[in-house]
C-alpha cells in the first residue's frame, strides 16, 4: 500500500486524464485536453519516482531517458501519412510493457518469494500477460503491414480459426495451471507455464492480425489500443495501484467505443473483420475487354473548372495521402475560390488510412477544418454540384457498393454519392481498381466522367497551371 | 490482499469502465485519429507499473525485464503525447494563418 499523499497525487493524475479526454471531443479544446492529460502523466510519474526513491536506481532513469528519446525522435520525424503505424508502434510497446510487468511480478511472487502470492494477483497477471502480448505482437504485425515491411495484404491459411482457438485454449490452460500453482499440469511449474503462456500469446497476436487486410487496419489498431488499456488495468490489479486501474480501464472502455464508432462509420461490423474468412479472394474483372473511358488532359479539366463549375467538391482519398498531394489539392481549392467558386471537401470516413486521418492531412496543408464535410453532411449536396474532383480514391466513391446486383467486398459500405454530380473528374494513376479490387462503373460513364491519368500530385499541379493560364 | 481492498479496486474498475464509455460517445470522426492517439498516450501509464517493478527487490531476471518495460513504457508515454500534439497542432494553426491570406 502507498502513503496518502502519493495516493492523492495518483488520484489527481486520473482526474486530469478524464478531463483531458473530455476536452478531446471538440477540435477547439482538443489540444489543451492533450496537454492536461500530459500534465497528469507528469504528476503520476513524478510521484512514482519519488516514492521509489529512484535516484538510487540509475537504471530506471537510464531506461526512461532511452525510451523517451526513442519515442520523441520517432514521433517528431514521422510523416503525417505514416501516423497510423506510429500509433500502432507506441501502442505495441505499451502492451509489451504491461505484459513484462506482470511477468516480473509473477516471478517475484512465485520464484523469489519477495511478494505475497495471491489468487487475484495471479489471475490478473495471467490476463495482463495474455492481453499485453496479443497487443504487442498484433501491433508489430499491424505496423509492418502499414509500413509495407512484411506479411502485407491479408494472409490466410487453412483452418485458421481452429488454429487460433487451439492456441488460445492451450494459452488459457497454461494460465490456469499457473494460477493453480501447477496442480493442473504437474509436469509444468507455475513459472514455466507463465513463460509458455507468454510466447503463445505473442503467437496469438500474430495469428489474429495476419489475415486482416490493410483497409481494416485502423480498426484493428484501435482495438489493440483498447487491449493495451485493459492490460495496463490488469497490471494495476497485480500491483494494487489505483492510477493504473483507472487510466487503463478508461482507455480500455473508451477504446472499445471508439473501435465501434469507427467500424460502424465504415460499415464493417467488428465481428466480420476479425472472424470472417477473408471475403472470397478479390475477383478481378473478368475478360480482357477494353471499355472506353473519357481520358482527359489537364487542360480539359481546367476548362471544365473555369467555365462550367460554380460549385466544386473535392474528394481526397488514400492515393492523395500517399502522393503527399494534400498541399496541391489545397492550392487548387484556394485558386478556385479566388475565382468566386464554392469549394468544399468531402471526407469519407475511411479516407486516408484511419478515420480522421484525412482531416489531419488536410489541416497540415492549411485547409480550414470548417471546410471539411463528413459523408452524412455532404451526400445530399452532390446532386447540386457541378464538378467533383476525386483524387486518389476509388472504393469510397464506387456506386457498386450500394448496387444489390454486385457481390463485392465493399457491398453495403456507405459511399460518397459522387455519381449524382453533373461532372466527375478522377485524378488517378490508372484504371486499376482500388484497395478492395472492385471495378468502378463510374469510370466508364464517358458522358459524366473525365479520367486524368496521373500521379495525384503531378496531376493536381498540372490542373492548377492550366487553370491559371486559362483566364 | 484483504477482500475490502480487492472489492474497492473492483468498484473503481467498473466505474472507470462506464466513465470511459460515456466520455467517448458522440465524437466527430474528424477527431477519431487524434483521440485514438491521445488515449494511446494515456495507457503509457504502464510506465508507473514498470518503474515500480524495476524498483522492487529482485534478481537479474526482474532487472532485465523491468528495464525493458521501463524503456517500452517511456516510448509509449513520450511518443504518444508527442505525436498527438503534432496532430492537434495542425488544427490549431489554422485561424492564425488564415488571416494572413485575405481573399
Amino acid at each position: 500500500m502507498i502513503a496518502a499523499p502519493a495516493f492523492l497525487a495518483y488520484l489527481l493524475a486520473a482526474v486530469l486524464f478524464i478531463f483531458g479526454i473530455r476536452r478531446l471531443r471538440s477540435a477547439e479544446t482538443a489540444r489543451s485536453g492533450n496537454s492536461i492529460s500530459a500534465f497528469g502523466m507528469l504528476i503520476a510519474l513524478g510521484t512514482t519516482l519519488f516514492i521509489t526513491g529512484t535516484l538510487s536506481l540509475p537504471e530506471i532513469l537510464a531506461g526512461m531517458v532511452i525510451g523517451g528519446a526513442i519515442g520523441a525522435v520517432s514521433a517528431q520525424k514521422v510523416k503525417m501519412t505514416a501516423m497510423p503505424q506510429m500509433v500502432a508502434a507506441f501502442n505495441g510497446v505499451g502492451g509489451g510493457a504491461a505484459a513484462l510487468i506482470a511477468l516480473s511480478e509473477f516471478y517475484q511472487a512465485d520464484v523469489l518469494g519477495t511478494r505475497p502470492e495471491t489468487l487475484v494477483g495471479s489471475i490478473t497477471a495471467v490476463l495482463s500477460i495474455l492481453i499485453g502480448c496479443v497487443s504487442f505482437a498484433g501491433s508489430v504485425i499491424a505496423f509492418s503491414k502499414l509500413q509495407d515491411l512484411f506479411l502485407t495484404g491479408s494472409v490466410s491459411f487453412p483452418l485458421q480459426r481452429t488454429v487460433n482457438a487451439a492456441v488460445l485454449l492451450v494459452a488459457l490452460l497454461c494460465g490456469a495451471n499457473a494460477i493453480a500453482g501447477g496442480a493442473i499440469l504437474p509436469f509444468l511449474s507455475p513459472f514455466a507455464s507463465i513463460a509458455v503462456l507468454f510466447f503463445l500469446a505473442l503467437g496469438l497476436g500474430v495469428l489474429l492480425v495476419v489475415p486482416i487486410g490493410g483497409a481494416d487496419m485502423p480498426i484493428v489498431i484501435s482495438l489493440l489500443n483498447a487491449f493495451t488499456g485493459l492490460a495496463a488495468a490488469m497490471s494495476g490489479f497485480v500491483l494494487s495501484n489505483y492510477v493504473l486501474i483507472i487510466s487503463g480501464t478508461l482507455v480500455g472502455s473508451s477504446g472499445t467505443i471508439l473501435t465501434r464508432l469507427m467500424s460502424s462509420s465504415l460499415g464493417r461490423p467488428l465481428g466480420k473483420i476479425l472472424f470472417a474468412s477473408v471475403s472470397g479472394a478479390v475477383k478481378k474483372s473478368e475478360g480482357g475487354e477494353e471499355r472506353p473511358v473519357n481520358a482527359a488532359s489537364p487542360e480539359d479539366v481546367a476548362a471544365l473548372l473555369n467555365y462550367e463549375a460554380e460549385k466544386v467538391i473535392m474528394v481526397p482519398g488514400y492515393g492523395l495521402a500517399v502522393a503527399q498531394a494534400q498541399g496541391a489539392m489545397a492550392e487548387l481549392a484556394r485558386l478556385l475560390e479566388e475565382r468566386g467558386k464554392e469549394v468544399k471537401f468531402a471526407i469519407h470516413p475511411v479516407a486516408g488510412r484511419m478515420p480522421g486521418h484525412m482531416n489531419v492531412l488536410l489541416a497540415e496543408a492549411d485547409v480550414p477544418y470548417d471546410r471539411l464535410y463528413d459523408m452524412e453532411d455532404i451526400n445530399d449536396e452532390f446532386a447540386e454540384t457541378d464538378v467533383v474532383i476525386v483524387v486518389g480514391a476509388n472504393d469510397v466513391v464506387n456506386p457498386a457498393a450500394s448496387d444489390p446486383e454486385v457481390e463485392s467486398p465493399i457491398s453495403g459500405m456507405p459511399v460518397l454519392d459522387v455519381k449524382s454530380a453533373r461532372h466527375v473528374v478522377f485524378i488517378k494513376r490508372s484504371l486499376s481498381p482500388g484497395f478492395a479490387g472492385v471495378d468502378n462503373p463510374l469510370f466508364y460513364d464517358t458522358e459524366k466522367t473525365m479520367m486524368l491519368f496521373a500521379d495525384a500530385k503531378q496531376g493536381l499541379q498540372d490542373v492548377i497551371a492550366a487553370v491559371k493560364s486559362g483566364q | 490482499m484483504s477482500s475490502t481492498l480487492l472489492l474497492s479496486e473492483f468498484a473503481v474498475f467498473v466505474i472507470a469502465a462506464f466513465l470511459g464509455f460515456e466520455l467517448i460517445t458522440r465524437v466527430p470522426s474528424l477527431l477519431h485519429t487524434p483521440l485514438m492517439s491521445a488515449t494511446n498516450a494515456i495507457h503509457g501509464i504502464v510506465l508507473v507499473g514498470a518503474i515500480l517493478a524495476l524498483a522492487a527487490p529482485g534478481d537479474t531476471f526482474t532487472r532485465v525485464i523491468g528495464f525493458i518495460a521501463v524503456v517500452f513504457g517511456s516510448m509509449n508515454v513520450m511518443g504518444g503525447y508527442w505525436v498527438t500534439n503534432r496532430m492537434l497542432e495542425m488544427f490549431r494553426a489554422r485561424p492564425a494563418r488564415r488571416r494572413r491570406r485575405p481573399r
